[in-house]
């Protein structure tokens, strides 16, 4: 088995690139595929809170790096889904521990025991995220539907394009693909915020996905369950979509208008 | 002492000031110059890096002058921290030898003799000019015409084969990203994608954008005044021509998004639509 490795970035922090590599690694899992989810933001650690199993770190990546433990010591297992594992990263180091060669020697470990390897990026474009990228195969760009972060997505496209290893060796480019979260068609129609449309012009890559604005991604968050687990949720169901379409299915966009408001909600105010 | 001093000469070549010490005595002229490469090419990154040299200038006729050895001796005496190991051009104006390797040689001795150090040429012929390259000594404008170097623009048509003169433009088929700087030195630039806000795009020749243009363009960035920039959709952060420069505030706005070319007329940035 050589499986792939999946970064999510995007330059800008606070974009939802922890939400969303959390659900796309559980989106994955729930379709059978066995995923690992790495977090990559050492000394910023939140994969294991969204994850739900910060009381279960012992071990961590940079442990692993080096060489204090075993790679299956620090893996978590999910405790929802048997083809899920939690990667966690140290709390107490810094960037500078995420060692290249360390790092491959990780990745090319796990590549051996799972089909896809999820990174979570930290934001920026210093050192910790360059190496969050530099073994990636695919990458998915999280952008919010606002110019400063569509400019910081540009920016990380470009430096997957030349500073990644794919890159770096002349080998077949890193496939990138577009997830635009926190979008709110409300917004978009009173002119708040970019268009689905705006967004692709500027950055020009294939378009995985389209994630609602939701109070029930902060919910998920804050109960340590990826929202792809609330089947009723918008948000969920558009992780779900985004998934399939990165494993090549063709789906048609969901929740790009406005919710119509029922009757009884129009009735009884806010919902 | 006396001092002359001179004001600019060419735009893109400014003597500073020179000044002449004992002019009638020595024929020995220094010069200060400094190269001014125009804004376009100071962003192009530190490719090539100038700088300020103080040279002294020997004529060729002196060498031959029986008087002038003592004279030089006499100067370099009254002040040898000054002259040891200094620098000197020699000036061919006018000159008829040095068209042999071994003139040159002979010349480079006899200032070698009195601690100077010959390293290059000035008005040199053609001929003159392969003597003291073949000598090792470098070439210092201004020179009259020779054919190895890339021709004046301005020149009319000349033996020198037509195909040298060419240059391949630098073809970009992907997006130029925000923070990318794409610089396309002694040649056009041809990009068939869009220019992301933050990106740089500099030619020292034209800049055609087939797409969207949002970023910075810098088109003649070595100076050359007739470059043009086009696009087929204008959205640029900044575009500048020789160093003349606009930034998106002081861009038409009603130009905005249309397709356009951008020129050099008497010293402004005009941008016209296609």
């Amino acid at each position: 088995m050589a499986g792939k490795v999946i970064v999510l970035t995007s330059g800008k922090g606070g974009v939802g690139k922890t939400t969303s590599a959390a659900a796309i690694a559980a989106g994955l899992a729930l379709r059978g595929h066995r995923t690992v989810v790495i977090d990559f933001d050492v000394g910023l650690r939140n994969l294991d809170l969204i994850m739900g199993c910060e009381r279960r770190v012992v071990f961590d990546f940079i442990n692993v790096i080096n060489g204090d433990a075993k790679l299956n010591q620090a893996l978590i297992k999910d405790k929802r889904n048997d083809n899920l594992f939690i990667f966690p990263t140290s709390q107490t180091r810094d960037k500078d521990a995420l060692k290249r060669d360390g790092v491959e020697r990780v990745l090319e470990e796990l590549k051996e025991g799972f089909d896809y390897i999820v990174c979570d990026s930290p934001a920026g474009i210093e050192h910790g995220a360059i190496t969050a990228l530099y073994f990636a195969d695919s990458a998915i760009i999280v952008t919010n539907p606002e110019v400063s972060s569509v400019r910081d997505s540009d920016r990380i496209i470009g430096i997957l394009a030349s500073k990644s290893r794919r890159a770096e060796f002349n080998l077949e480019p890193v496939a990138v693909h577009l997830l635009l979260s926190r979008y709110s068609p409300e917004r978009v129609r009173k002119g708040e915020m970019l268009a689905v449309e705006d967004v692709n012009e500027i950055l020009s890559i294939p378009l995985l996905g389209v994630i609602p604005e939701s109070e029930s991604v902060l919910k998920a968050s804050n109960t340590g369950t990826p929202v792809v687990f609330d089947e009723e949720s918008p948000a969920g169901r558009a992780y779900h979509d985004a998934v399939a379409r990165f494993l090549g299915e063709q789906r048609e966009l969901r929740f790009l208008q406005p919710e119509r408001r029922s009757f009884f909600r129009a009735l009884f105010g806010r919902a | 002492m006396a001092i002359i001093t001179r004001a600019a000469e060419k735009t893109q070549h400014q003597v500073i000031g020179e000044t002449r010490c004992g002019a009638r005595d020595l024929g020995l002229t220094v010069n200060f110059e400094a190269r001014w490469a125009g804004v376009g090419s100071r962003m192009a990154g530190n490719l090539v890096q100038g700088a300020v040299f103080t040279v002294m200038v020997v004529r060729a006729g002196m060498l031959r002058d029986p008087a002038f050895e003592p004279e030089l001796a006499e100067q370099i005496r009254r002040s040898p921290r000054f002259f040891l190991n200094a620098p000197v051009v020699l000036d061919l104006k006018e000159a008829s030898e040095f068209t042999q390797e071994a003139e040159v040689a002979e010349a480079r001795e006899i200032l070698r003799r009195h601690t100077l150090t010959l390293i290059g040429v000035q008005n040199a012929t053609p001929v003159q000019l392969q003597a003291a390259a073949d000598a090792g000594l470098a070439s210092f404008a201004p020179n009259a015409p020779q054919p190895s170097r890339r021709p004046p623009r301005e020149s009319a048509p000349s033996a020198a084969p037509i195909a040298a003169a060419m240059t391949k433009a630098r073809l970009v088929t992907q997006p130029v990203r925000s923070g990318t700087q794409i610089y396309a030195r002694g040649a056009d630039l041809v990009i068939t994608a869009a220019v992301s806000p933050g990106a740089e795009i500099i030619a020292d020749g034209n800049i055609h954008v087939y797409g969207a243009l949002r970023g910075r363009a810098l088109a003649g960035a070595d100076g050359d005044v007739d470059a043009r920039i086009f696009c087929s959709r204008f959205e640029a952060e900044l575009v500048s021509i020789a160093g003349h420069y606009l930034v998106s505030e002081q861009l038409p706005p009603e130009q905005r998004g249309f397709s356009v070319q951008i020129a050099l007329v008497d010293d402004r940035l005009t941008v016209t639509r296609n």
